[in-house]
């Protein structure tokens, strides 16, 4: 198969916090009734729990976040995509769902540091100091929609549309920029 | 700039993450309706100074519509509910006549 | 003259010292001087001309409230103007020059408009500039612009960045006095989250200047103290710097931080503003004193009392040697106190009220100083700077009893609490006659989305101006000492004449008299808000800080009303001036915008491509070689399209996938046509209605599977119809089992355009693209050259055509792939102009250009392309009214100029007859118009009335310059009617 490339290839600017676009990352949208049994048990299989309110959950190396009261975000390697939102699909059996693969529809970046929050804090209305551990965020960054999480220690997980890509490391590498610390 | 908690992700967002669309409950007229319902429904609105009802979409977070009781005047905003009602919940109008005696109703 | 004093200056560090220019001429100052001490520092009294007169102007504050001293500030790119020397920083290398004046600031030529001040009433614009009517485009306007205005702006593109920024907060204090800071101290205590803003560098306020002790400290120290306390609470942010500048709905608060403005290039953000959510904002504002109307108030060297003893204290710098203080309150005799105790003289204080009996008077009278009590000043002379001073008894007309010789007034009408933040919101005022004063009404205090209260003001801003009010409010304890009641005071002297009030200056920096605002209420202008436009009192950057209140007092005097029936004008964000470059923030450059790029975006830039803005993308409108024009560019991709084959970026198009067990029904209500009996592998042209019936989008719909729809729409238009789709599920058949996905960005789409397209595909290898097995209106999926693959038999040119979905991260290799591979077919790329020509030839419709949120299908000649079976669909039952279902409604043509000619694009065709506007009549205009390279001549598509019944009439368009460009109405397909080669 030919091969894939990412929105930015992994381009990345270290400033006061380090931006990185994550590169090739499986992600596979879910659709469905998040209270249904055969849904738990189909995630279940892959180690994974429907996620509470707001939540992201890891299991079986993979990662999986509420996105809305009917919809999850499944992440996984970009390879397995499509075949495993072929097997949902197939395992959820006649239920009313839409399981579909979505990973090259956004990019992923990552924003690490001490001072990661600052970079955020400028773009998106969010109140970070609040905002607990892998807990997903959707709202804006500028003008444009993103999905955001604390997914590791001194380190933001960020998701937006692959087209805005560009734009969105253009906003990260400007409020990153050394000088713009805040505090 | 208005902040609404979403009722479908819980986040209490600000204005500009939701966008506006208008009055709420309206009951929709199709094929067989009469000239005066149908034009009703598409084009009279109310324009209460005071409770009003109407609808919100999360539409830079979890997407969903949701619908909001609010004063035209203060901004207070008496509270939010689920989309998926033809009208508000009966704590919310009670709540909304506690805090406004002389409110005449949703309709 | 002013000068620096040998000893003091508390915020002064005399180790560091700096040098700055004023207008060329190189001056010293001290780490920790405003410009305006340093200047005043080296004996710059004269800092500018004012707006309307040109009259000299110096220094009257020492704060935000500043309305003379503006300057041009900085070079070059980095120039701006009007910034007040009160509230900048000195650093090193500093560069300012006054403003408005011709040739220098000591002599200028405007100053003329001074000699004839009483050409200038209220109103002046308004009564002179009227007839005739031509001449404002091109006399009266240009010359008031060329005069408006102060200082020049930069030329060049602002060098430094700007940022915004988020915080969420319980409490947002906004001023760092003892006020502000006590409140922070019981609100952390408390546990809430603070942020304490203090728009200066220094923390404190007016307490360390104006003296007393709290809990026993002098103010200084309980500062410290206080800060380092706060400093102990992780719930508490403390920011100088950062001006509240105004409070919004729902304790929306922007503030203002001036980041870098005392360290220009240092590579930080010149300034960010703050986009504050607070719980409760309590504004610590403190207060402004007001300035005393009397004659020749506005004399360089006179100066509020206030700021007087700031200059002295905190940066030991002496407004003069000689000073005379006039007053109607006891706070002004302790700049009488700070000028003594800086060694300086006290010629006199000139106190408007009956008796001064108070301690404060006793102390300074105490001190060998003359108390004149009863009296006013009936003027003061001097041009440039003071020289003297005329007294007079403040009950009578101005006689002159005495001239006092001094180089400085320190001026005290009382204080106004700072009430902005308070009010932004809808805070109500109330009078205090005690205080001659509004202060906020707690009791009528702005709410907040729960109802409960958004903002409080505490301190001098609540009307509290001693230091023992303030503490007590606070719940400490204070000893200052005490002082008696004020007497309001409106005009000096009271009964002065038109000759005195004609120079009492109200607003300095729009040069508004005493009697001007009277001018306005004896024509007639009774509401404030009115006065203040007529006359322009408190319109210009100082927004009325000084004038206001003696404004609207003079106003209701001359109206025989009370103060709070007129009222106040509203209070207006932001507090002070912020920088275009904070409110833009980020947006600037190539972050202006969110620009959308799709996976092939590079190569088209390579290829040096035109483009056009297609919602925030840059889709190529064509791809000229070397020096080949747009438009011939375009007539060889159409050409090649049509003989060989084009390649189209289509990755813009919106494409939805439509899942459920309901999904059918569901899309019978969201389009026109019946989709539910779609065959599954089948394509079909679906058209989408508003409820009002209108036309609103339209594309191809796929059935993928049994209970799976994939619903293509306009570029422009996907994240629209997604979330048309999501609002009729959610809000109104919340029931039925449907969902649906934005898939748009998750496929790049090629379209693969032309005779030769199957064979490029073939070469590809892979998928069976032959006909039996991909025939028209079909879709396959598949590999081509081993990329997984989408394809549809789909085409919106009228050639043989494929549209090819891949997923988007291989979206340029497969770009890359069918380039090569087709250049032995001759296969080039065709942009967005191309399409637009290729598709009118068809006499295809396009969203926006046929369509104006007007027109419906009926009008476009698509009726077989909605469904007689269905019983509703959204815009069915708008359909059925009357006025939609008139015959008289313009309907979609082909128009064919007779000379071949190019109609031009929205042109309308003329009738018989002129409109009750003696406008022509019109029956029709062009919705498309282009040069078809393919018919090698002009080809529009338009409404026209009765249009399909009138094929072969001839209409007249009338275009530019009185030509009449006629043209024949015909079938709006002009390209191969039988659609053979679409199915080739």
């Amino acid at each position: 198969m030919p091969e894939a490339v990412s929105a930015l290839k992994g381009v990345s600017h270290t400033g006061f916090a380090t931006v990185a676009e994550a590169g090739l990352t499986g992600m596979i949208q879910i659709r469905a009734d998040l209270a249904s049994p055969r849904l738990a048990a189909v995630l279940a299989e892959r180690g994974l729990a429907v996620p509470e309110q707001r939540k992201v959950v890891t299991g079986g190396g993979r990662r999986l976040a509420w996105m809305s009261p009917d919809e999850l975000l499944l992440f996984c390697s970009y390879d397995e995509a499509p075949v495993l939102a072929g097997d949902l699909t197939a395992e959820m059996g006649g239920e009313h769902a839409l399981i579909v693969n979505v990973s090259d529809m956004r990019a992923v970046f990552t924003i690490t540091g001490a001072k990661r929050d600052e970079v955020l804090m400028k773009l998106c209305p969010v109140d970070f100091a609040t905002l607990p551990e892998m807990e997903l965020r959707r709202t804006r960054a500028a003008q444009t929609g993103v999905a955001l999480w604390r997914s590791g220690p001194e380190e933001i997980t960020l998701i937006c549309f692959r087209s805005v890509a560009g734009y969105m490391m253009g906003l990260l590498e400007t409020a990153s920029r050394k000088g713009g610390e805040i505090f | 700039m208005l902040t609404l908690t979403c009722p479908c992700c819980g986040v209490t967002a600000e204005e500009t993450e939701l966008t506006y669309g208008h009055e709420a409950h309206l009951k929709r007229f199709g094929p067989g309706s009469t000239d005066a319902e149908f034009e009703d429904y598409l084009f009279n609105r109310k324009n209460p100074k005071g409770v009003h009802f109407e609808r919100w979409r999360h539409s830079y977070g979890c997407g969903k519509w949701f619908l909001a009781a609010r004063s035209t005047v203060t901004l207070e905003v008496y509270g939010t509910y689920s989309a998926q009602t033809t009208e508000p919940p009966a704590e919310l109008i009670a709540k909304i006549k506690e805090k406004c005696p002389g409110w005449e109703g949703w309709q | 003259m002013s000068t620096r004093l040998s000893k003091g200056g508390r915020l002064i560090d005399r180790s560091k010292p700096l040098s700055f220019r004023f207008n060329g001429a190189p001056m010293r100052g001290f780490a920790g001087d405003s410009l305006a001490a340093a200047l005043l520092a080296n004996g710059q009294v004269l800092l500018g001309r004012s707006f309307k007169y040109h009259r000299p102007r110096g220094l009257i504050a020492s704060g935000a409230e500043e309305p003379n001293a503006l300057v041009n500030l900085g070079r070059n790119a980095r120039v701006e103007p009007d910034q007040r020397v009160t509230t900048t920083e000195l650093f090193d290398g500093l560069e300012a020059a006054s403003q408005n004046h011709w040739p220098s600031l000591d002599f200028d030529i405007g100053a003329i408009n001074n000699t004839f001040g009483k050409l200038f009433p209220a109103g002046f614009y308004y009564k002179t500039f009227m007839f005739p009517q031509i001449a404002w485009k091109y006399l009266f306007e240009p010359v008031i612009r060329r005069a408006a205005g102060l200082g020049t702006a930069a030329k060049e593109a602002d060098p430094d960045r700007y940022e915004q920024a988020y915080a969420y907060c319980d409490v947002l204090v906004a001023g760092g006095g003892v006020a502000g800071l006590a409140a922070a101290l019981a609100e952390a205590k408390a546990g809430k989250r603070v942020i304490v803003m203090e728009q200066t560098p220094f923390w404190g306020g007016r307490a360390p200047v104006d003296g007393g002790t709290i809990e026993g400290l002098a103010p200084a120290e309980w500062i410290d103290r206080t800060l380092d306390l706060l400093a102990t609470y992780p719930n508490v942010q403390l920011m100088t710097r950062t001006m509240v500048a105004g409070l919004h709905n729902h304790g929306y608060a922007i503030c203002y931080e001036r980041v870098a403005d005392h360290t220009p290039g240092d590579g930080r953000p010149r300034h960010r503003l703050w986009r504050v959510r607070a719980g409760v904002t309590v504004a610590a504002t403190g207060a402004i004193e007001r300035p005393l109307a009397f004659a020749g108030n506005d004399v360089p060297g006179v100066m509020l009392a206030s700021a007087v003893r700031d200059y002295i204290v905190n940066w030991a710098v002496s407004p003069g040697d000689r000073v005379v203080i006039v007053t109607n309150n006891d706070d002004a005799y302790r700049t009488a106190l700070a000028v003594l105790d800086a060694g300086l003289t006290v010629e006199a204080v000139v106190d408007a009220r009956e008796r001064a009996g108070g301690d404060l008077p006793q102390l300074v009278r105490a001190r060998g100083v003359r108390v004149m009590e009863g009296r006013g000043i009936a003027g003061v002379m001097g041009h440039k700077a003071v020289t003297h001073v005329q007294v007079c008894s403040q009950a009578g007309e101005g006689g002159v009893t005495e001239t006092l010789e001094c180089d400085c007034v320190a001026m005290s009408g009382g204080w106004s609490p700072v009430v902005h933040i308070f009010s932004h919101v809808g805070g109500k005022l109330l009078w205090d006659e005690a205080g001659a004063m509004f202060r906020p009404d707690a009791t009528r205090a702005p709410t907040g989305p729960d109802g409960s209260v958004l903002a409080r003001a505490v301190g001098a801003a609540n009307g509290h101006l001693t230091l023992d009010a303030i503490a007590a409010e606070a719940g400490l304890s204070a000893e200052v000492e005490p002082e008696a009641p004020l007497a309001p005071v409106w005009v000096m002297p009271a009964g002065a004449g038109q000759a005195l009030r004609f120079k009492a200056f109200l607003d300095y920096q729009n040069d508004v008299k005493v009697s001007d605002v009277e001018l306005a209420a004896r024509e007639g202008y009774t509401s404030v808000e009115h006065t203040k436009r007529y006359t322009t009192l408190g319109m210009a950057s100082d927004q009325g800080k000084l004038s206001n209140i003696n404004g609207l007092a003079i106003l209701s005097d001359s109206l025989g009303q009370p103060i709070p029936t007129t009222g106040t004008t509203t209070f207006r964000p932001p507090y002070t001036p912020i920088s275009f470059g904070a409110m833009a923030g980020e947006a600037r450059g190539d972050l202006f915008q969110p620009m959308r790029r799709t996976a092939m975006q590079d190569w088209h830039e390579a290829k040096g491509y035109h483009w056009e803005p297609v919602g925030f993308w840059r889709r190529p409108y064509c791809y000229p070689r070397g020096a080949e024009s747009h438009r011939d560019a375009v007539n060889r991709e159409i050409t090649n399209a049509r003989t060989n084959v084009g390649l189209l970026d289509a990755s813009t198009l919106g494409k939805i996938l439509v899942k459920g067990p309901d999904a059918g029904k569901f899309l019978d209500m969201m389009y026109t046509n019946m989709m539910s009996t779609l065959p599954v592998g089948k394509c079909r042209y679906g058209l989408m209605c508003n409820e009002n019936g209108f036309l609103s989008d339209d594309g191809v719909v796929v059935r993928l599977s049994d209970d799976s729809w994939l619903c293509h729409t306009t570029s422009g238009g996907a994240d629209r119809i997604h979330a048309h789709m999501e609002d009729w599920l959610q809000c109104e058949w919340w029931d039925w089992k449907v969902y649906t996905a934005n898939l748009t960005e998750q496929y790049a789409q090629i379209a693969v355009v032309g005779p030769k397209a199957r064979k490029l595909l073939e070469k590809l290898g892979g998928m069976d693209v032959s006909k039996e097995a991909l025939p028209f209106m079909t879709w396959a999926e598949g590999t081509l050259a081993g990329f997984p693959v989408r394809v549809y038999r789909i085409s919106f040119s009228g050639e043989l055509s494929y549209e090819i979905a891949v997923p988007a991260n291989m979206g340029a290799a497969l770009w890359e792939a069918l380039n090569t591979a087709g250049e032995e077919f001759g296969a080039m790329p065709y942009g967005t102009e191309a399409l637009h020509v290729m598709r009118a030839e068809k006499g295809f419709i396009m969203i926006g250009d046929e369509t104006d949120g007007t027109v419906i299908p009926q009008d476009l000649g698509l009726n077989w392309a909605i469904s007689k079976k269905k019983a509703d669909y959204l815009g069915k039952r708008a359909q059925e009214r009357s006025f939609m279902v008139s015959p008289d409604r313009w309907r979609l043509v082909g128009l064919e100029t007779l000379d071949g000619s190019v109609l031009p694009d929205g042109v309308y065709a003329v009738a018989e007859g002129n409109n009750a506007n003696g406008q022509r009549n019109t029956q029709g205009r062009v919705t498309s118009s282009y040069y078809s390279p393919t018919l090698k001549k002009g080809i529009a598509m338009g409404l026209v009335l009765h249009g399909p019944e009138r094929m072969g009439e001839i209409l007249d368009f009338p275009a530019d310059k009185g030509a009449v460009i006629k043209a024949r109405i015909v079938d709006p397909c002009f390209y191969d009617k039988e659609g053979e080669k679409a199915d080739a």
